[in-house]
């Protein structure tokens, strides 16, 4: 699947003059910086949630999508991204919310899938769109975050947050978060 | 073109956290320049199915029959209140209202939604019941209008879809465990099912609202939903060993259901707990 996100070497580089590229690659670090609220790992562009940065008749637009529809941290990033931004800029500043393309999990960042792990969260699964089982089947080899095993089980299908479920590893018998695949 | 590529929520802390401004007059839509009342009516019932749906669930909040079902039937509600801020945001801009007062400043009788998300919540069985007959076909409606002619429609659809895939495999799967389970949750899934299956009919009836967008291709044919709906429950009864319900007489008929705004009593209650607050204390700010 192709990542929607784009990266200031790409078009804003190109087609901008040296200042405003320069600030676009700063306003990326600065969101880069920006940490989901609910998971303190990762940021917001390694999420997938930024999706577009660009400098439109001296205003900034920074647009973004949501992961789920209902996601309480939405606003939190908000206010977040505004701050970040106004450390890099003082012009005035948009964000804009799209909904197309739909975000997916499988936009997470690799490093960002790591990091996740790192911090006791078994990351999702790749094929996100096909990842639909028969109803009445799970997964049972999710990666326990902390003993390694791919032998686990579904306690629930709804977790701590919006975006999470619960396991529980077979072998060393903890639960677990996973990042649902979406 | 991005369709949706304005902002959904303005800095304003309000009751929903941000609300969208109506922007009165003329929105664009597929079936023409003008403001459309039939455009209005059909996305307040998209709406509307999300938002009661919604808060019916957020009643289960800390008495769950278990803690993981507390939080499973809690987050479904969240999703659903998400789609239904999209879908009111929409209303909002093609009505002239903002989204919150469009959720908390009608009355039941302005409201839209089936009479089967406005059931009260019951035993466990109840809910599952309800979650189940409407996820079935709310997955079935929302892949139909992931193609609609109305783009705004499409995305919200599209991105719905998503969690509402989820939903369904959720509920299908407290079916098949209850119904299949002892023989009083058995009782209790069937009694449930049987129950609520007179308002099952309104999801595959087509009033005059609908045939005009339907034939615009904005609206999805819900008649043609019943099919793979009837089809996905007799396999999912089957493993459940319930049995679909035979009585064909169905709530709503006539055109005189809850899309057309008769509701049952039990809307204006739950309204009265949803719109208290702000009813009350209309300037009140977070």
């Amino acid at each position: 699947m192709t990542k929607p996100m784009r990266h200031p070497s790409a078009t804003q580089v190109a087609h901008s003059p040296g200042p405003t590229a320069d600030r676009t690659a700063a306003i990326w670090r600065a969101l880069g910086e920006v940490v989901d609220p609910e998971i303190p790992v990762v940021s917001v562009v390694e999420l997938g949630i930024v999706r577009d940065i660009a400098c439109r008749d001296g205003e900034w637009v920074v647009t973004v999508t949501p992961t789920y529809s209902g996601c309480p941290a939405t606003r939190v990033i908000e206010t977040d991204v505004r701050a970040a931004v106004a450390k890099v800029t003082d012009a005035p500043l948009r964000i804009v919310t799209v909904l197309t393309p739909p975000w997916s999990s499988d936009w997470i960042a690799p490093e960002a899938r790591r990091k996740l792990a790192a911090y006791g969260i078994a990351p999702p699964r790749h094929g996100a769109a096909s990842a639909s089982l028969p109803i009445g089947f799970q997964r049972t080899d999710i990666r326990c975050p902390n003993c390694g095993s791919v032998r686990s089980e579904e306690l629930a299908r709804f977790g701590s947050t919006a975006c999470k479920a619960q396991y529980r590893c077979r072998d060393c018998l903890e639960p677990f978060d996973y990042f649902k695949p979406h | 073109m991005i369709p949706d590529n304005q902002p959904t929520r303005n800095d304003d802390a309000s009751w929903v956290a941000g609300h969208s401004a109506g922007h009165p007059g003329d929105a664009p839509s597929a079936l023409g320049p003008r403001p459309s009342s039939l455009l209005l009516d059909y996305v307040l019932r998209l709406a509307d199915n999300a938002l009661v749906l919604a808060q019916r669930l957020g009643e289960w909040v800390g008495k769950g029959p278990v803690l993981e079902e507390d939080i499973a039937s809690t987050n479904v509600g969240l999703d659903l209140l998400g789609q239904a801020r999209l879908w009111l945001a929409y209303a909002g801009e093609i009505g002239g209202r903002c989204e919150d007062e469009l959720a908390y400043f009608r009355d039941s009788a302005d409201f839209r939604n089936l009479l089967l998300v406005e059931q009260p919540n019951g035993n466990y069985a109840d809910t599952i019941a309800r979650q189940y007959l409407f996820d079935q076909w709310h997955v079935l409606l929302l892949a139909e209008l992931a193609t609609s002619h109305d783009a705004r429609i499409a995305a919200i659809a599209a991105k719905a879809l998503t969690e509402v895939r989820y939903h369904v495999e959720r509920s299908s799967g407290w079916l098949i465990r209850l119904g299949d389970g002892t023989a009083l949750s058995r009782a209790r899934m069937q009694a449930a099912i049987d129950a609520l299956w007179m308002y099952t009919g309104e999801m595959f009836s087509i009033d005059a609202t609908e045939r005009v967008l339907i034939d615009g291709g904005i609206a999805a044919d819900s008649e043609a939903l019943h099919a793979p709906w009837i089809g996905a429950l007799q396999s999912v009864f089957a493993d459940a060993t319930l049995t679909v319900p035979a009585d064909p007489w169905m709530q709503g008929g006539r055109g005189r259901g809850g899309k057309q705004g008769v509701h049952t009593e039990h809307l204006s209650r739950l309204l009265a707990e949803m719109q208290v607050l702000p009813r009350t204390y209309p300037e009140a700010r977070w």
